[in-house]
């Protein structure tokens, strides 16, 4: 069990609504704007639903078949040039990352953004050992200079002010603390990042897909950061998830139609690179990354959540995300997909996570590659329920509910009792502020004069069995 | 046995182990129409349009150039202040050739990198473009702006026919750029050139 005390997602996320009335609006337009691009996009593809069928067979298939396709990925990588490393854990990713570098003597390392980097907790390991890391991803960037990791998959510093990156960059590479245009501030990381394109000894990527066919691996960028970061130092190392695998080039194109669409609300990311070996004059390293993952593959209600492709839509979409922002999530993977992956690692630091959300589906219904997300958020709960994590709050009101709906006559007689009951109350006590934290930024719902079954019960003997429509 | 191996092995009993025991079988890919062309249009012309649609978007721009002259001035036309035009092909000669760098770092100083892009993509108004395009890669990248030559009849309707006509197996290096580079990471406000290249033009000319 982890020593690590259970992140307490309410008081965070409660912290990042209340600083003050701007960040939390901000952030949910921002998101929001982005599900809405989404949904254009997806609305103008007529078989936008097909493609989400087979991506989505398209993994389970790659995964229940995982050890071949692993074996092909490495035999073809290996054929066309490339070094494949396999790592069990943190560590050894680590460990084999350092002494890659280490043995080429390199210094300075230029990385583009990847999630399972940012798992492995890469860059502080490396910077310990004299290797001066820089993140190459304008978000990610922001978030190493200020000393925070990513709120968001796609957008990693999407829960800051424009005016705090001015002062962020001030302070950090001296610009004018005064001027927050968002051009200039790109355009001033822009020319301090060249000269470290150019000292670099290496260049890191992760990938978002990899091809045994061919012992390919495709990186996708709107910056161009991971292709100047492999093509300009003569040395570039791609660490790769073992679920990255898909089997064969054409089903790329189903992945990259679904891809970008599904994060930003575009038909493709700015960049599609696609690496097979090293380049000409070039030295390339893969290393194949489990930690954890062919673990997960054995757990029947959550093996699916390894068919992942880190779009973002279901943050994006996420009422409680949009609100709360990433980094109340205390993980390395935030919003729906975090709920349900961050326990795989630690269920005792992660146990209060499955309870940030609304259950609303919302998340499962965008995901591309149809996970069943929000289910499998119920079946954690369960876990933790099971476990003993239930925060207490939650462990009252659920007996309470669980005795009540085991008994349908209480329930219908607590119905009509509780709704009068709810108009009258006194606010204070419904939306206490210590017993129902929840309730803090919310108000109650209006309710409805009839409860569903008085209306089918009254709609039952006005119509009979008979479908009038008219 | 060495680390490495031992790893891999253990990575590949732990999967084995671990596979869920209802295999799924690989599903056909089929083929899909696309939407509509409207009456008045050919197909290839329906295609062109809807690739420059779509390369707008994304922040790039097409030219038709009637010549290979024609393509050399509207590069000064454009570009009028550049000093270093880096050109990886026959049909503009630039200031300086991509066959005669060695050094990737060398492509720092460039103003203007011109390329030719085997295809484009209607859906997505992106070219494909390897390393054997850009005979250095970093050209791609390190370039102040792009130029990109391309076929106009040299336009495929979507991703899945983009597949079928990329050769991964040849090459080191292949990418679908889809215009110049941006980044929203600051307030969600679009802004071009966080990285990569500022601008991106495409011009329309058949092979010489």
């Amino acid at each position: 069990m982890s020593t690590n005390k259970p992140v307490d997602v309410v008081t965070r996320a409660e912290a990042f609504i209340r600083q003050d009335d701007i960040h939390e609006p901000m952030h949910d337009r921002f998101l929001w704007a982005t599900m809405q691009r989404r949904d254009a996009e997806a609305a103008a593809l007529p078989e936008w639903e097909k493609l989400r069928d087979l991506a989505s067979q398209i993994k389970e298939h790659t995964l229940t078949h995982l050890d071949e396709y692993l074996t092909q990925f490495e035999a073809n990588a290996t054929k066309r040039g490339a070094k494949v490393h396999w790592a069990r854990d943190v560590a050894e990713h680590n460990d084999i990352v350092y002494g890659i570098l280490h043995e080429r003597g390199v210094t300075e390392l230029i990385k583009s953004k990847s999630m399972l980097q940012e798992e492995c907790v890469m860059t502080p390991y490396l910077e310990t050992r004299g290797i001066t890391v820089t993140e190459s991803d304008l978000g990610e960037r922001i978030q190493q200079l200020d000393g925070q990791p990513p709120s968001h998959i796609v957008f990693p510093a999407i829960h800051k002010t424009r005016q705090e990156v001015a002062r962020l960059f001030a302070r950090t590479i001296g610009t004018d603390p005064n001027n927050d245009d968002p051009h200039v501030l790109t355009e001033a990381m822009r020319n301090n990042a060249r000269p470290r394109f150019l000292a670099a000894g290496a260049g890191m990527t992760g990938a978002n897909f990899a091809v045994a066919e061919t012992g390919t691996f495709v990186v996708c960028t709107n910056e161009g950061n991971a292709d100047i970061g492999a093509s300009v130092p003569p040395l570039h190392i791609a660490n790769i998830g073992i679920e990255k695998l898909l089997p064969r080039v054409e089903d790329l194109g189903v992945f990259l139609r679904l891809l970008a669409r599904s994060g930003e609300g575009a038909p493709l990311t700015q960049y599609s690179s696609h690496f097979t070996g090293p380049r000409k004059g070039g030295e390339l390293h893969i290393v194949l990354v489990d930690n954890g993952r062919s673990r997960r593959l054995g757990m029947p209600d959550f093996w699916h959540s390894l068919k992942c492709i880190r779009c973002g839509a279901c943050m994006n979409t996420c009422p409680v995300y949009r609100r709360g922002g990433g980094l109340a999530y205390g993980a390395t993977y935030a919003g729906p997909i975090g709920v349900i992956l961050d326990p795989t690692f630690d269920e005792h630091k992660y146990s209060e996570l499955p309870f940030h959300s609304t259950l609303c589906g919302s998340c499962s219904a965008v995901c591309p590659v149809k996970i069943d997300i929000s289910e499998q958020i119920l079946k954690w709960r369960r876990v933790m329920a099971s476990k003993g994590y239930l925060p207490l709050a939650k462990r009252l009101s659920f007996a309470i509910a669980g005795h009540v709906f085991g008994h349908p006559g209480e329930y219908h007689a607590l119905q009509k009792t509780a709704a009068p009951a709810l108009h009258h109350a006194p606010h204070f006590l419904l939306y206490n502020q210590t017993l129902n934290p929840w309730g803090r930024e919310r108000d109650i719902p209006q309710l409805a004069k009839q409860t569903f079954r008085e209306w089918y019960l009254a709609h039952r003997r006005n119509n009979g069995n008979q479908h009038t429509e008219s | 046995m060495e680390t490495n191996t031992l790893s891999r092995e253990s990575i590949l009993a732990a999967i084995r182990q671990n596979l869920p025991p209802q295999r799924v079988s690989r599903p056909r890919i089929p083929a899909f129409p696309g939407p509509g062309r409207p009456l008045r249009l050919t197909f290839k012309e329906h295609l062109r349009l809807t690739f420059e649609e779509h390369l707008t978007k994304a922040g790039a721009a097409a030219h038709p150039v009637g010549s290979p002259a024609a393509a050399a001035a509207k590069l000064v036309a454009l570009h009028p202040s550049a000093q270093v035009v880096c050109s990886a092909v026959p049909e503009i000669a630039g200031t300086r050739r991509a066959e005669d760098v060695h050094d990737p770092h060398a492509l720092a100083d460039v103003d203007v990198g011109v390329m030719r892009a085997q295809f484009g993509v209607a859906e997505s108004g992106a070219v494909w473009v390897t390393q054997e395009d850009l005979i250095v890669t970093a050209l791609g990248f390190l370039s102040q702006q792009l130029v990109v030559l391309l076929d106009p009849n040299e336009i495929v309707s979507d991703m899945h026919e983009a597949y079928r006509r990329v050769r991964l197996q040849e090459t080191a290096y292949g990418c679908f750029m889809a215009g110049p580079s941006a980044t929203a990471d600051i307030e969600a406000t679009l802004v071009h050139g966080a990285q990569g290249a500022r601008s991106l033009d495409v011009f329309f000319l058949p092979r010489a």
